[in-house]
C-alpha cells in the first residue's frame, strides 16, 4: 500500500478533529438537571437488630387452646394490613394455627398423646434455609436476604404463583382480589398488597431495622422466642441446646428455621 | 407552447379540499388558545416551613422517580433504609412515611402533575398515601 503525504495528513487531521469533539459530547452528556447525578448514599438504619440467621422457636407447652393463639395472630395481621375474606378460597395467611396432624404429617401418629393431638399449633412462613420458593421464582421478587429472611419484592412479583405450588407449608397466599376493601383497620406505616401478588410472612422486617422484635413474639409473652442460630450465645440456641424441638417435614432438606417445644 | 395543463372537475376537487382540511384543522381551531396551563404543585404549611426538600428543586423535579426507584431497590433489596442527602442529612427512606410526612396533599402535590402529564405512577395500588390522616 502506498501511503503519500497527503493522505497522512488528511488521516491525521480528521483524527484530531475526532478527537477533539468528545470534549464537546461530554459538556452535552452532563448538565445541572439530567444525568448530573451523584452517586447516591444509603446506610443501613441504626440500631437495627441484625443476626446470620434469624430464627423462631415456639414453646408450645405454653400454649393450652386456641384461644392463646389469637393475639398473637391478631398482632401480625393488624400491623401487615392484612384483609379478612369470608371465602376461604381468598383467605390471605401470614400466621395461622394448624393441628398437629396436618402441621407435621411426617410424624404423624395414629395413637398420639392427647394434648398434642387438641393443641393449636401456630404455624407461619419457616424462612427456609434452602428456601424452594426463592428457587422456583422466575423474577427474584422472592430472594434471600442475607440474614436468612426469605423476603419478597412486590414490585416484582408478576402473580404467577411458582413460589405457591414450592411451599411445602402452604405459607403463601395469593391476592386474588384487591385486598384494601378488606382490611379492618390499616395500619398507616405499612403498605398494603394489590391484587395480582402473593404474600408471606417477611419475619417483621420492618421491625428488626426499628430495633424491635417481631410482632408475633412481642405478643407471646414469652412463648415465642426470636434470635440469632448461628450465633451460640443467643437465647434460641440456649434453648434449643436445653429442649428437644422439632421442625416441620424436615425430609424435605429446606432446613426451616422455626424450631416447636413439644 | 406548453401543452396547458388542467385539472379535471376543479370545482369538487377544490370544494373537496377545502371540506378536508376544515375538518382534518378543526380539532387544532377549537382547541386554539385552550392550552391547559402547566400545572404548579401545592406545598403543604409543613413542606414550606421546611424550606427544601432531601435535595434541591431543580434536582427533585427532574429525578424524584429515580430517586425513588433507587429508595425502593435499595430498601426492598439490600436493606439499607436510611438515605444521605448531599447536605450530609439523613432520611428514612420511605414514601408513605418521609415524601408524604411533608407532602401530605397527594392530589394537589402528585397527582395534579402526573395527570397533567398523563402519567400513572402505581406506587398508590399499595402505598398508602395519607398516613397521617386517621392519627
Amino acid at each position: 500500500m502506498e501511503n503519500s503525504r497527503r493522505t497522512f495528513l488528511k488521516i491525521a487531521g480528521i483524527s484530531a478533529l475526532g478527537l477533539s469533539a468528545k470534549p464537546v459530547f461530554n459538556a452535552f452528556a452532563v448538565s445541572e438537571e439530567h444525568g448530573g447525578k451523584k452517586e447516591a448514599k444509603v446506610l443501613p438504619k441504626k440500631g437495627a437488630l441484625t443476626a446470620k440467621r434469624w430464627a423462631l422457636v415456639i414453646d408450645t407447652t405454653k400454649f393450652k387452646s386456641a384461644k392463646d393463639l389469637e393475639p398473637i395472630i391478631e398482632a401480625c395481621h393488624k400491623i401487615h394490613n392484612i384483609p379478612v375474606f369470608e371465602n376461604k378460597r381468598h383467605e390471605i395467611k401470614w400466621i395461622w394455627e394448624e393441628e398437629f396432624k396436618h402441621a407435621f404429617p411426617d410424624l404423624e401418629n395414629e395413637h398420639i398423646n392427647d394434648r398434642i393431638k387438641s393443641l393449636p399449633f401456630l404455624v407461619l412462613c419457616n424462612q427456609c434455609q434452602d428456601a424452594p420458593c426463592v428457587r422456583a421464582c422466575p423474577t427474584k421478587a422472592t430472594f434471600k436476604q442475607e440474614d436468612g429472611i426469605v423476603a419478597m419484592d412486590f414490585h416484582r412479583c408478576i402473580g404467577c404463583r411458582f413460589c405457591m405450588a414450592a411451599c411445602p407449608y402452604g405459607s403463601r397466599s395469593f391476592n386474588f382480589r384487591d385486598p384494601r376493601p378488606f382490611i379492618k383497620e390499616t395500619n398507616k406505616k405499612f403498605p398494603t398488597r394489590m391484587k395480582g401478588v402473593v404474600e408471606k410472612c417477611n419475619f417483621c422486617s420492618e421491625l428488626l431495622a426499628e430495633g424491635k422484635q417481631p410482632a408475633c413474639v412481642e405478643a407471646s409473652g414469652g412463648a415465642l422466642i426470636f434470635g440469632d442460630l448461628e450465633d451460640p450465645e443467643s437465647e434460641v440456641r440456649k434453648l434449643l441446646k436445653s429442649n428437644y424441638t422439632i421442625r416441620r417435614k424436615t425430609a424435605l432438606g429446606t432446613g426451616p428455621s422455626i424450631y416447636y417445644i413439644v | 407552447m406548453p401543452e396547458e395543463k388542467k385539472i379535471y372537475n376543479k370545482g369538487f376537487v377544490v370544494a373537496g379540499l377545502i371540506i378536508f382540511i376544515t375538518i382534518f384543522m378543526f380539532p387544532f381551531w377549537y382547541n386554539l388558545g385552550k392550552a391547559a396551563p402547566v400545572p404548579e404543585p401545592v406545598l403543604t404549611e409543613k413542606a414550606k416551613a421546611a424550606k427544601e426538600c432531601i435535595e434541591p428543586k431543580s434536582y427533585m423535579k427532574a429525578e424524584h422517580m429515580q430517586i425513588l426507584d433507587d429508595w425502593r431497590s435499595s430498601v426492598v433489596r439490600d436493606e439499607n433504609r436510611v438515605y444521605v442527602s448531599s447536605k450530609e442529612k439523613e432520611f428514612d427512606m420511605s414514601l408513605s412515611n418521609t415524601c408524604l410526612d411533608c407532602h401530605s396533599n397527594k392530589a394537589d402535590f402528585c397527582d395534579k402533575c402526573h395527570n397533567y402529564a398523563s402519567v400513572n405512577p402505581y406506587c398508590w395500588d399499595c402505598h398508602i398515601d395519607k398516613p397521617k390522616e386517621n392519627k
